[in-house]
């Protein structure tokens, strides 16, 4: 491949590839772009992984390691480092490709597997126990033997807009995103529409915005653009906070232009020439990768003065949140973003009539705005093909917890969970049975199995009481318990609550007292206590219900959801664990009761040494016994016995 | 542009733009508030003005959402009710729940919402903790423990003051309203002005109390008690107690102060007067040339522009406040007048405020001038205590020299009445005439900023007063910019004046400071001596005591070297 | 850190958040002099800054130890027992979440989740991440790293 100059392909990339309407080119340039795209490689080119989920996987060793290969064997091979193309649990991932040969991809590349892989593939043989399957790629050598990668279960049911470049393309070349059609869709908004015919299609298309309101997305970007303002603000939320979510993170890593271009795309539309990314301050790697995609764009003439020349300017600038969950709702982002510490404010006004700074602002998470260069390429008519009656377009899920894979997807509207857990994820881990998927982050639901057959969109899941959220997916196995798992999520959201208003502050603070009261052993245990344990559940509803009538926004309108789903989904769990005393999944520590075995049971005395309560008696070489009633559950016992005489119920 | 909506089945109209609280207000359908709180901007962060609004899923706040023409309102519907009890029990279920030892036991507004909302057992279990009580203000004293994170303390700290010496710290349940670094009130930020605890719907903020101390010198009999009240007070007193605030109102209260032991009491408007002369001396030695004034006669601002602006102390007037004057001259009055020592004299303040604790304390150089300093609300308990029926009491005429004073003294107690009172004794000093009119209406009102022209000689003389420290704040922005046209700054830290004080009654209203301030503006009608240098007690005082206005010997015992700043 | 209040020097209240951002990051925590420092650059009372920096997680008014240890509380991290981690790890080192060791070479804190959800539970220790560790494994780490700053 001869060696071309950045501003030569600058050129070309901008003056001939953005601006191609036809799609028709020349030989030489038709050349050119393969080579851009990789179609055609002249020396072998390796890809590694290198997203938050492959570098904590290892993928900066396994990077490493493959330099230090190539360096020390001499061969002429070109790397890249690619964001994740979804299947994280397979992460570090490694990829060759060969001169002619397709693209062969390998899962779980740690360091030390790195030089077998490389070394195999090099010599053009396959190791058959790392090899995750190889890219369809017409015109070129397929590997024999080797499946290809889209007909794996975790892809082949995926239907991939946002992530069609996810894994594959530099997240660092802008002209990779470009001769893969990017920025078209910018170019042909700028110079051919009036931002109000933008605004159309996209509400034509019935996007929806994907960070859990629901709200149709080119509707908000009407109101923003019909009212008057002095200056408009587009504001892009990455401050993807829900635990277990990890979509916004994802595109922005593996294909970080789509995200700008679409936000480049809303600002035009609504009127702004300032656009700001709000990212999640522990989001260390996406912030580089935006950093430089930004950067990029500007020195292509993409973002910046006068775009395109059509007199259309735009200024991006990133800002970084400092930790607060609550920062994702979007008028305490807006607080956050003036300076203030980031409490949410009463809604009406909206941002869009009065946001940053008193002006109109919309706000548009990572996905939503990821979707349209899609759209504005191929037509609202296309996005509304896919999906359901009340939600259009593909979604992305992030799988996570105990799913045998785990990563993301990108799937049509409507999917259902059966369909994600067993088909596309391989069902539970380790054969373990299912128990529930807890959907929308720390203020979702988790839905039992019995409604697994429920369809993923926005109405059907109200129907069962649930939200669709930012999309994440967690699969709870049979060892999980409900409980300790409300307990969780209430702990988390009254450690997040931003402290305004009492319902959130207090009730959440008070919620996490009663379940606390439940999933602990008080020091004395008596009748009376158990009694007001049960009114403990009474009045767990009964706040549940104020907390999410009265509180400010959403974090405390929905606060409530984990303990009112498992109430009404669980409740016989509760209800083990008040009454009998008794945590059937025995996560909650305090709860379990301790027995000796008599027969493994040596007599070694450490037990008994160890109890902080002297709850075990036995005399030296003899079996030990427990005394129920002095046991606290602490579990210190068990971990000490070396015979595995100690268990539990 | 006007609107209709349906508020529990009654039709109304309605403005646009105006929240649903307003017009409950106007229809006469009370909702509860909490963090709602007069002026300051609604946050809607308490929830307890919830109204149900049909076809919206959630309960919206009163105070903050904007009435439309589709909405059909219910105020006290079951589901409204339960929500509101469940708040209140949830603040309650973090709250010491010690009404009967509190500061506040009867004028609470927690235990008003308790009672109104009919919460008759505690659901939930408490989860108050004993929380540090920060008493490193001489002036302020915060439980943060009674604290129920209405905001409105911060808010009025920062919208109304400009300082923002408490705010809110920390997040989620661990929310506290706090100062810079946990380091306490007395740090360096606060003023002491007390508007937080006029703003405090609880005992989370109160006075410090020296009642216990003035308490304990009324029954020591080697001391000579004796008191000081300020303009501000036989007014507060007539407010609290029913009376009328008449003529009599003066006397009577001489009568309970004697009542309660003090031997004698003062008005600190004679110290008015003579910091007008003081002021009118020290203005026209400089004037016409070019010169700024600033008044000092509210420790608040003084301790401001102290610490914020340390550039502009030297435009700040050198005299020291009525109290200190006052203290200082009762000590060397009733050593001369009864022979007593002036260390057995003890000087009592019953001040509108609580940055007179502060001032009193600092501004001593060993030997205090005042010895205690006691709130108009630390006044009335006392009354109270001491069982003193101020409707059967024969009012008692002043026994001293000290009790004549100018009205224009009087109307220290009322932002502008300052400046009023020097205006006039400037204007004679000056021309040998009594300005006419003696009213000077530009200068009178509520208004946070009151600016008056006036030519003296046919030479312009431009005064502003300014209350609500935040006002002021922003004007020495103005100066600092460049604005040079004033020569003289009244600056009251307390919105309306000392009427409106950080010592007054809790619960104050814009009804209320509106009577207390026609009761000055009255005073000042029906009163002979409208002037301080007609004052007859001031040539006697400057006789016997002092000398003439901005001599050496006044200097030296009527005003403050600024060039030491207080550093605390 | 002069060259750091340069780049801010607009009076603009927005400044705030990214001039204590990069602050802490030249400093590694802030301190009550920086705090009184950036009040009187960008003309906003301590307090406020003081509020500000309480409110978000970021900031600290602490050291860290040389080796930083953040153990994430994420949903699947939690399902995949990260508490106990985190427990072995506070009684390994007898500190607290939030808190540093006495000998001021460890800090320990935890996180909300730092996305790496298919390698739970998830550790970093400075920018070494460690996934699908045993507890035992956890005090011959620490032991390692011990001894290296010795």
């Amino acid at each position: 491949m001869p060696v071309q100059d950045i501003s030569d392909n600058k050129a070309f990339l901008t003056e001939k590839v953005i601006k191609n309407y036809s799609g028709i080119f020349d030989k030489s340039s038709l050349s050119r772009i393969a080579s851009i795209r990789r179609d055609t490689v002249d020396r072998p080119v390796i890809y590694i992984g290198t997203g938050t989920c492959g570098i904590i996987s290892g993928a900066k060793s396994t990077l490493d390691k493959v330099r230090k290969f190539i360096a020390e064997n001499k061969i002429e091979a070109s790397i890249i480092e690619v964001g994740c193309n979804g299947f994280c649990s397979a992460e570090p991932l490694l990829d060759i490709q060969l001169p002619g040969k397709t693209r062969l991809s390998f899962h779980n590349v740690t360091e030390d597997k790195a030089e077998d892989v490389l070394n195999s593939a090099l010599h053009h043989t396959v190791q058959a126990d790392l090899v995750l399957g190889q890219y369809r790629q017409a015109g070129l050598e397929e590997w024999p033997n080797v499946r290809l990668i889209d007909n794996l279960p975790w892809f082949s049911l995926q239907t991939r807009h946002i992530l069609k470049n996810a894994g594959i393309i530099s997240p660092a070349s802008i002209e990779e995103y470009i001769v893969r059609g990017g920025y078209k869709s910018l170019y042909k908004t700028v110079l051919n529409y009036p931002a109000d015919k933008i605004c159309e299609i996209i509400e034509q298309s019935e996007l929806k915005g994907r960070a859990g309101g629901g709200f149709l997305t080119g509707r908000k970007w009407k109101i923003a653009l019909d009212t008057a303002g002095d200056q408009k603000y587009m504001i892009c939320n990455a401050d993807e906070s829900d635990p277990g979510a990890f979509m916004d993170r994802a595109i922005i890593e593996s294909d970080p232009h789509r995200v700008i271009e679409g936000l480049a795309i809303a600002s035009y539309a609504i009127g702004a020439s300032q656009a700001i990314i709000y990212v999640r301050s522990d989001y260390e790697n996406p912030l580089k990768v935006l950093e430089y995609a930004i950067k990029q764009a500007r020195e292509y003439g993409l973002i910046g003065e006068d775009i395109f020349g059509s007199g259309f300017s735009l200024s991006i600038n990133i800002r970084r949140g400092a930790g607060a969950f609550v920062c994702g709702e979007e008028t305490a982002l807006i607080t956050s973003l003036e300076g203030q510490r980031g409490l949410p404010k009463s809604k009406p006004p909206f941002p869009a009539e009065k946001g940053l700074w008193g002006q109109p602002t919309v706000i548009n998470n990572v996905e939503t705005l990821a979707n349209i260069p899609g759209i504005l390429e191929n037509g609202p008519g296309w996005f509304k093909s896919m999906g359901t009656q009340s939600s259009k377009g593909t979604k992305l899920f992030s799988v996570a917890g105990k799913a045998a894979s785990t990563g993301f997807i990108e799937v049509p509207m409507g999917i259902s969970f059966s369909s994600i857990i067993y088909d596309i994820a391989g069902g539970v881990r380790d054969g373990n049975a299912l128990k529930a998927v807890q959907l929308g982050g720390p203020s979702g639901v988790c839905i039992p199995p019995a409604e697994l057959d429920t369809p993923l969109d926005f109405e059907a899941l109200s129907g069962i009481g649930a939200k669709l959220g930012l999309g994440g997916l967690v699969i709870l196995d049979d060892k999980t318990c409900m409980v300790n798992l409300t307990r969780y999520f209430i702990d988390f959201l009254q450690k997040e609550s931003c402290g305004k208003c009492i319902p959130c502050r207090e009730g959440t603070r008070k919620m996490l007292d009663i379940l606390n009261g439940i999933t602990k052993r008080p020091k004395e245990e008596s009748a009376h206590e158990t009694l007001e344990r049960f009114k403990g559940v009474v009045q767990l509803e009964n706040l549940a219900h104020v907390i999410s009538d009265t509180s400010l926004c959403g974090l405390g309108q929905n606060a409530p959801n984990p303990v009112l789903s498992s109430l009404k989904w669980f409740r016989e769990e509760f209800e083990e664990h008040i009454f009998d005393r008794r945590c059937p999944a025995g996560v909650c520590h305090d709860l379990r009761t301790f027995y000796i075995d008599v027969d493994p049971c040596t007599g070694c005395n450490i037990c008994q040494k160890k109890c902080p309560e002297n709850a075990i008696i036995g005399s030296v070489k003899m079996p030990h016994f427990i005394i129920e009633s002095k046991c606290t559950g602490c579990g210190i016992c068990f971990d000490v016995c070396k015979f595995s005489a100690i268990y539990f119920k | 542009m006007l609107l209709t909506i349906e508020i529990n089945g009654q039709q109304v109209s309605a403005k646009r733009g105006e929240t649903i609280l307003t017009v409950l207000n106007r229809i006469g359908v009370k909702v509860p508030t909490l963090c709602f709180f007069g002026s300051l901007s609604p946050t809607g962060s308490c929830r307890m003005c919830v109204v149900e609004v049909e076809g919206l899923t959630h309960l919206v706040p009163a105070c903050s959402h904007q009435v439309e023409e589709w909405m059909q309102i219910h105020t006290h519907s079951p589901r409204v009710l339960k929500a509101r009890k469940a708040l209140v029990e949830l603040l309650l279920a973090n709250h010491p729940d010690d009404c009967l030892y509190c500061d506040r036991n009867g004028s609470c507004e927690l235990q008003d919402l308790s009672e109104e909302l009919q919460v008759r057992e505690r659901r939930y279990p408490s989860s108050h903790k004993p929380v540090q009580i920060d008493k490193t203000c001489a002036s302020i004293q915060r439980d943060p423990g009674k604290c129920v994170l209405c905001g409105r303390c911060s808010r009025v700290c920062t919208e109304i003051i400009g300082i923002s010496a408490i705010d809110s710290v920390g997040r989620g349940s661990s929310t506290r309203i706090g100062t810079s670094y946990n380091k306490g009130l007395n740090y360096h930020a606060c003023v002491k002005c007390g508007q937080c605890i006029m703003s405090c719907p609880t005992a989370a903020l109160t006075e410090r109390k020296s009642l216990p101390r003035v308490i304990e010198a009324l029954g020591n009999p080697d001391l000579y008690p004796v008191v000081q009240f300020s303009p501000t007070v036989p007014g507060a007193i007539a407010e609290e107690f029913g009376l009328k605030s008449n003529k009599d109102i003066m006397n009577i209260l001489r009568s309970a102060l004697k009542k309660i032991g003090f031997r004698q009491s003062f008005d600190v408007s004679l110290a008015s007067d003579i910091t007008i002369m003081e002021e009118a001396a020290l203005f026209l030695e400089r004037w016409p040339r070019k010169t700024t004034l600033f008044t000092s006669c509210c420790p608040s601002w003084v301790r401001y522009i102290e610490v914020f602006r340390p550039e502009f102390v030297e435009y700040l007037s050198p005299v020291k406040s009525p109290q200190q004057i006052m203290g200082a001259l009762i000590k060397q009055y009733i050593t001369s007048s009864a022979g007593i020592k002036s260390e057995k004299v003890f000087v009592v303040s019953v001040m509108p405020c609580t940055s007179k604790k502060t001032e009193a304390d600092v501004e001593g150089n060993g030997t205090r001038s005042v010895d205690a300093v006691i709130t108009i609300r630390e006044l009335v308990k006392l009354i109270r205590l001491l069982g003193i029926d101020l409707n059967n009491l024969e009012p008692e005429p002043a026994e001293n020299a000290f009790s004549i004073s100018s009205s224009s003294g009087r109307l220290f107690g009322v932002s502008g009445g300052h400046l009023e009172g020097l205006m006039r004794s400037i204007h004679f000093l000056n021309t040998g005439q009594e300005l006419n009119p003696i009213k000077i209406n530009d200068l009178r009102g509520l208004k946070p900023k009151k600016e008056s022209r006036m030519r003296i000689n046919k030479l312009p003389v431009n005064v502003v007063a300014v209350n609500g420290l935040a006002n002021a704040i922003a004007l020495m922005d103005e100066i600092a910019a460049g604005r040079d046209d004033i020569h003289i700054v009244e600056v009251m830290a307390c919105p309306g004046g000392c009427i409106n004080g950080g010592g007054q009654k809790i619960g104050t209203d814009e009804k209320m400071l509106k009577s207390r301030m026609k009761a000055l503006y009255d005073i000042d009608e029906e009163e002979i001596v409208k002037v301080a240098h007609k004052n007859p007690t001031l040539n006697e005082l400057f006789d016997k005591f002092l000398s003439k206005p901005n001599s050496e010997r006044n200097r030296e015992v009527l005003h403050k070297d600024r060039s030491k700043i207080i550093s605390e | 850190m002069e060259a750091i209040f340069e780049k801010y020097s607009l009076k603009k209240p927005e400044s705030l958040i990214p001039l204590l951002q990069e602050i802490q990051e030249a400093n590694g925590y802030l301190t009550d002099e920086i705090v009184e420092k950036v009040s009187v650059h960008l003309n906003i009372p301590t307090n406020r800054i003081y509020g500000v920096a309480t409110f978000y997680d970021q900031f600290r008014f602490k050291r860290r130890g040389i080796f930083h240890i953040r153990v994430c509380r994420g949903t699947s991290c939690y399902l995949c027992s990260s508490s106990s981690y985190l427990k072995e790890i506070e009684k390994l080192l007898k500190v607290q979440d939030g808190s540093v060791t006495r000998d001021k070479k460890f800090s320990l804190e935890t996180v909300n989740c730092m996305g790496g959800c298919s390698q739970s539970p998830v550790i970093r220790i400075n920018d070494t991440y460690y996934h699908h560790l045993s507890v035992s494994d956890l005090g011959e780490i620490i032991r390692t790293l011990r001894e290296k700053s010795e």
